[in-house]
């Protein structure tokens, strides 16, 4: 499509003038910038010169056996309690907006418990669940049971672990799952309707992937949660990253630079984790903008770019550009 | 309340029943009385262009027949066969979701705000439903899909998503994901009223093609000249019931009802 020339350019030969002016002066900014960096000298300083830090100690754990298998166990708890989560966050979403008033109310009562009692409170109830129930069966309600089992062997610290941390994320999701598909537009439910959708089709062709856009931020901030909450695990004796490092710590009496060990594995997946969010975020982005946030690389080098050379004249009104 | 005698629809001529018949049709939103008793008929074939002031329930009477609403009394026929319930042994059955969605199939809608799938390009807008709900493969519907983008003049944008279309383009991939349906009768509630002046052209074209198809449809619109162009009837509708239904050119320069001629004062 081509549009005529505007008045200003009608008649004229070559791109307007740019404008250069003197720009604003901030004091303000220096002042802060000069107080920033000494405060980031006076750390650099007290880190690289105390020497109760303890660097090498730190270097010779940070990939040790016990320290790594930990980390594993940390990993593994996060993804595991999260998928549980997850699921049981959907299924109790929709529940909770479902037309019959037993199955919304039973949600409401599952999120009211789980998000009223402390997680370590939880962790702690499942991981004396032999107390409550000696014996474990599977079989019909009020009727026979086809399998049996010692509670103490079904339940283990891990098992309670995960299930402690599962079933408590559930309460936490669904909120965030049910505020994704209440963020939808109720005209898509209707669209979707008058082209004969069925409800069940409705919400996974046409609602939760919208609400995805929604759900998806609060759920990377849930899964990093997590990576930390899961070293609550540790007072059921499930030797994930902070445990291993206090078993190791306990006899060699090296605490600090132990707990530093744990603490940079924990900002490492951390970090890992965001990076992640941001693609997924960007996937789910589609259709919601004209264009695509940049990713980090694209908006590095573009800034390296503008940095260096000025800005790119305006471009033309008219469809010639230069 | 809706009681079974009488629950049969009346057969006019050779030509099968009309498309949509509605026999004192009511619905309520709580307390709100939104239709009093609607009594209308729409044959196959026929465009029918209902006006009326906001509030007088045009958009709830175009829901009805869609089954998006229920009605609290009366009935009402798509086809031949009654909107929502089934007949048996002198008793109305609600119909299961299954057969409330085969039908609403049946019937297109265009919607004033138009409703696109956002995450979806208009593409895959369009070959949805063919898809998910009469289990259309995917290159079949494709095609179909194509030759629809082509006749509403959006063959270059199949790929775009609709935040990268104007509102004129996003209405007509509605029509075409409405189309691809092969509805037997077209909704159009207000399909104009949220364009920008310069886009409505375009939309009315399209619909003036549907039309001259042979598509029945029932057109809510504020576009008088679209009526009394493309409309074989004109409804005026106030305060929940029909107050006129006539050919649209002798309506629109001499209406007879006192309150369809001070609204058409205030339009025209």
């Amino acid at each position: 499509m081509t549009t005529p020339r505007t008045a200003q350019t009608a008649g004229r030969t070559g791109p307007p003038e740019e404008i250069k002016a003197v720009p604003v002066r901030h004091p303000g900014r220096w002042l802060g910038a000069a107080v920033v960096l000494l405060l980031a000298a006076m750390l650099a300083h007290t880190l690289m010169t105390n020497p109760r830090f303890q660097w090498d100690i730190v270097g010779s754990y940070f990939l040790s056996r016990r320290v790594l298998e930990g980390l594993e166990l940390t990993i593994l708890l996060t993804v595991v309690a999260m998928a549980i989560g997850i699921v049981l966050g959907v299924i109790l979403a929709v529940m909770r907006l479902s037309p019959n008033p037993l199955l919304s109310g039973a949600s409401w009562v599952y999120i009211w418990l789980f998000r009223g009692t402390p997680v370590l409170v939880q962790l702690l109830f499942w991981f004396n669940l032999a107390f409550l129930y000696p014996r474990i069966s599977l079989g019909v309600p009020f009727g026979p049971s086809f399998l049996e089992a010692n509670a103490n062997d079904v339940i283990t610290a891990l098992t309670a672990a995960i299930l402690g941390l599962g079933l408590n994320e559930g309460a936490y999701m669904a909120e965030v799952v049910r505020a994704g598909i209440l963020s939808v537009e109720h005209g898509q439910v209707e669209a979707a309707q008058a082209l004969g959708m069925s409800r069940i089709q409705t919400m996974r062709r046409i609602i939760l992937p919208q609400a995805m856009r929604v759900i998806i931020p609060p759920t990377g901030n849930e899964t990093i949660s997590m990576l930390k909450t899961s070293s609550l695990a540790s007072v059921i004796t499930v030797t994930e990253l902070l445990y291993a490092v206090q078993l190791i710590y306990s006899v060699s009496f090296q605490t600090i630079p132990l707990l530093i060990v744990a603490s940079l594995w924990y900002l490492i997946v951390t970090s890992v984790l965001t990076a992640g969010q941001f693609y997924i975020e960007r996937y789910y982005a589609r259709g919601s903008a004209r264009q695509l946030p940049p990713t980090p690389w694209q908006r590095i080098r573009r800034y390296l770019f503008t940095f260096h050379a000025p800005p790119p004249p305006a471009q033309p009104p008219s469809g010639e550009g230069r | 309340m809706i009681t079974p005698a009488e629950a049969t629809p009346p057969v006019h001529g050779a030509g099968g029943p009309p498309m949509v018949l509605a026999e004192g049709v009511h619905k309520r939103f709580g307390r709100l009385q939104v239709l009093c008793g609607i009594d209308l008929e729409v044959a196959r074939q026929e465009v029918m262009c209902i006006i009326g002031p906001s509030g007088s329930g045009k958009s709830t009477l175009l829901r009805c027949i869609n089954h998006l609403e229920k009605i609290n009394a009366g009935r009402l026929w798509v086809d031949g066969e009654l909107v929502g319930y089934r007949q048996q042994g002198g008793k109305l059955h609600e119909l299961r979701e299954r057969e409330i969605c085969a039908k609403r199939a049946e019937i297109g809608m265009v919607f004033q705000q138009f409703n696109l799938f956002p995450h979806k390009t208009a593409l895959e807008n369009v070959i949805e439903a063919p898809i998910r709900v009469q289990g259309l493969s995917k290159p079949h519907a494709t095609e179909l899909a194509n030759e629809l983008l082509y006749r509403t003049g959006l063959s270059d944008k199949a790929d775009a998503y609709p935040k990268q279309l104007s509102g004129g383009q996003q209405q007509r991939v509605a029509i075409a994901r409405a189309l691809a349906m092969q509805p037997k009768l077209m909704l159009f509630d207000e399909p104009t009223s949220a364009l920008d002046p310069e886009l409505v052209g375009d939309v009315l074209a399209v619909m003036r093609d549907l039309a001259t198809s042979g598509m029945t449809m029932i057109v809510v619109t504020h576009e008088m000249g679209f009526a009394r162009e493309v409309g074989d009837t004109l409804v005026f509708m106030d305060e929940g019931t029909v107050v006129e239904v006539g050919r649209p050119r002798e309506m629109l320069s001499n209406p007879q009802h006192v309150r369809t001629r001070a609204f058409l004062s205030k339009v025209l």
